[in-house]
């Protein structure tokens, strides 16, 4: 075969596939908003996490402002504590609230900051100090049963 | 530096574990001459020729090519030998995917840095001297025996190499195209000044044009001679191989116990 | 014989000859990385394997592809609507392709596609003393015909995975959008918010390189080891088959197992 026209082919190829590689990259995975330029670190520490996991998102109003970077446990309180990192273009009042949600009924848990009122700015290291725990639904149907119970008792 | 005898094979043995193909063998090959080397089939003729390529090592004794022990080159060593020779393949190995213009300048742009235009001039030129300067466009597929090995002789000498080699060049082929290689053969030898080592079992072909004739038979050297002198031969394997007689020294069975127990004792 | 006896050296045999062409394929592996030098010096060789190796596989990839998109679509659609949540159904399609069905389908029909051409092609060039001959000439052979073979494989095979997962989630789109009426929106944006670039695109396409490196290197030595007959040939070919495919379901639970534990 001619060398050019196998030249042509190949090329195409390599191209098509490179192409692929780029739609699944941008359209499909989340390599965009994945990207979040230039961060800074805050910590919130928590009685129980639930099923939060690495890397999920945090978000503030519904927009994903940052994602979590990773997840400890603190011997001395016995506590987790989460390192979220923030995008640099969404400054937080230091008395912003940092809660764990979960998305839809079984979905996945993310973190959600509902800010404060304070002038000064969470800066890098910082430590989030009102945090609201996971829900746990086991915790949440027995306090349901025995609300229940105790109202049937008073009657 | 030159040697008279640009190979020599001094007490070659070889075999598969615990068969020996060759034992104890010893043959010289002079620059210039075109030698053959004839036995029966399966008696290890073109392990010779790969022996002196360096494809396989040998079990005991040595080859040597040009002064050098082939065996105990390395791999540059080796294909720094290899580069001297061509060798014609038994159904020519050409390379399928490639013409026979592309056959023929292989060798030539794999191993040399030569202009395109002067490739293409020497490429013609080796066809030519096979007679199939015309054919230079077709691929192996559409050729018919006797041009692939034409064609294969051609890519062989490429490089114009001190020795060639050839592999049963005459099998399968019809007595035209077998008389036009025979004739190659001896002009190619004679025009290039190379050594030619022919490995075969046609009588015929190889009294007609050999200087030198080795017989092999059972691992060793039967006999060895000039055509003339093996013709009148009265070994009786060499007279029974010229004269193509069906059984002598080399019975028509195989290795067998005797008829009688193979049929009353059959397990 | 004792049939015990005869039982077990008949396993032993399989056991030492499975190990012996074990050892062989490694030393062919290697050899084909030591003479990469030589194929990437001459990059035409390569460019033109890659040409019977990838765009010669391109038409059984997209079609595939697209078919296997469309049928997870479907699929999912049924199971999804049951829990009330088909707009997923674009996550579970870009998942089940990107994490599986893309190396691992891709890979079995590159086995089955050109897996098998290598080792035919190379199979008769052996039967037919075509390596031999340049072996004679002083090329060496895995330098010119084994390596860049090789490395055609193990290029394409990436981009053939990456394609087959992007026109998978298109036959998927196809199914689930225009078809059953997932809200196009929902599709894009869910599957955008679950799959993860470094862990499920980069993921797929390691799985994918090492599935080129072993289903090219075992075509290339099926082929190099085969009995220069006609039957030999023929053996080789359904055992290139045999092997890579099992090969690459095993090496891909390994594979995931590594990377669900990280």
């Amino acid at each position: 075969m001619d060398k050019t026209i196998l030249d042509i082919w190949v090329g195409l190829f390599v191209a098509i596939g490179i192409a692929a590689l780029m739609g699944l990259a941008m359209r499909v995975g989340n390599l965009t908003s994945n990207t979040l330029g230039e961060t800074y670190t805050i910590t919130a520490n928590y009685e129980n996490i639930g099923g939060l996991k690495p890397r999920a998102p945090v978000k503030s109003s519904g927009v994903v402002v940052g994602r979590i970077d990773k997840i400890q446990f603190d011997t001395q309180a016995y506590q987790a504590v989460v390192t979220l990192k923030i995008d640099k273009r969404y400054p937080f009042p230091k008395d912003t609230f940092a809660n764990i949600y979960t998305s839809g009924l079984l979905g996945e848990q993310y973190i959600s900051l509902e800010a404060g009122g304070d002038d000064h700015f969470l800066k890098e290291g910082d430590r989030v100090s009102k945090t609201q725990d996971a829900v746990v639904l086991e915790k949440l149907i027995s306090q349901f049963l025995y609300s229940k119970a105790s109202e049937e008792s008073k009657k | 530096m030159a040697q008279k005898n640009i190979v020599e094979i001094k007490n070659l043995s070889f075999g598969y574990g615990n068969f020996m193909l060759h034992k104890d063998i010893s043959m010289v090959f002079p620059r210039g001459k075109v030698t053959a080397i004839m036995g029966g089939s399966g008696c290890g003729k073109t392990t010779i020729l790969r022996l002196i390529g360096g494809q396989i090592k040998p079990k005991a004794g040595q080859v040597t090519v040009d002064g050098k022990i082939v065996h105990k080159q390395d791999r540059q060593g080796i294909y720094e030998l290899r580069r001297k020779m061509g060798m014609l393949f038994q159904h020519g190995a050409l390379f399928t995917d490639l013409s026979v213009f592309d056959n023929v300048a292989f060798p030539m742009r794999e191993h040399t840095k030569l202009p395109e235009s002067m490739i293409r001039d020497l490429v013609l030129m080796k066809l030519n001297a096979v007679g199939l300067r015309g054919a230079h466009k077709l691929m192996p597929t559409e050729l018919s025996g006797g041009m692939a090995r034409r064609v294969a002789l051609a890519r062989a000498i490429a490089l114009d190499p001190d020795i060639i080699m050839y592999d049963e060049p005459f099998a399968g082929l019809d007595p035209i195209s077998m008389a036009v290689i025979c004739d190659l053969i001896r002009t190619l030898n004679d025009a290039l000044g190379a050594t030619s080592i022919i490995v075969t079992h046609d009588v015929e072909e190889a009294f007609s044009f050999a200087d030198y004739i080795y017989f092999v038979a059972d691992g060793s050297v039967a006999a060895e001679g000039t055509p003339k002198e093996l013709s009148k031969s009265k070994l009786p394997f060499v007279h029974q191989f010229v004269h193509g007689e069906k059984d002598g020294p080399v019975p028509f069975h195989h290795n067998a116990p005797s008829y009688k127990k193979d049929i009353y004792e059959w397990v | 014989m004792n049939p015990i006896f005869k039982i077990l050296s008949n396993i032993g045999n399989q056991v030492t000859s499975r190990i012996w062409r074990l050892g062989s394929a490694t030393r062919l592996f290697c050899l084909t990385l030591i003479y990469s030098s030589e194929s990437f010096r001459r990059i035409h060789l390569t460019i033109r394997e890659i040409y019977f190796t990838g765009v010669m596989s391109l038409i059984i990839i997209v079609v595939s592809a697209f078919f296997v998109g469309m049928v997870l679509g479907l699929q999912g659609y049924y199971t999804l609507q049951k829990y009330g949540s088909s707009e997923s159904i674009g996550v579970l399609v870009a998942l089940a392709l990107l994490r599986e069905l893309g190396p691992v389908v891709t890979a079995l029909l590159f086995a089955g596609r050109a897996g098998t051409a290598i080792t035919a092609e190379i199979g008769l060039m052996k039967a037919t003393e075509q390596l031999s001959a340049m072996e004679m000439m002083a090329i060496s052979p895995i330098a010119r015909i084994i390596s860049p073979r090789f490395w055609a494989g193990v290029i394409s095979m990436p981009i053939l995975a990456s394609i087959f997962s992007m026109v998978g989630v298109m036959g998927g789109y196809l199914v689930a959008v225009p078809i059953i009426g997932v809200d196009h929106g929902a599709f894009w944006s869910q599957m955008n918010v679950n799959v993860d670039f470094r862990i499920d695109v980069i993921n797929g396409l390691i799985k994918s390189f090492v599935f080129g490196v072993a289903c090219t290197i075992i075509a290339l030595y099926e082929g190099y080891d085969a009995p220069p007959t006609a039957e030999g040939v023929s053996r080789a070919t359904t055992r290139t088959v045999v092997t890579s495919s099992l090969t690459v379901l095993g090496l891909d639970f390994i594979l995931t197992s590594f990377m669900m534990s990280n």
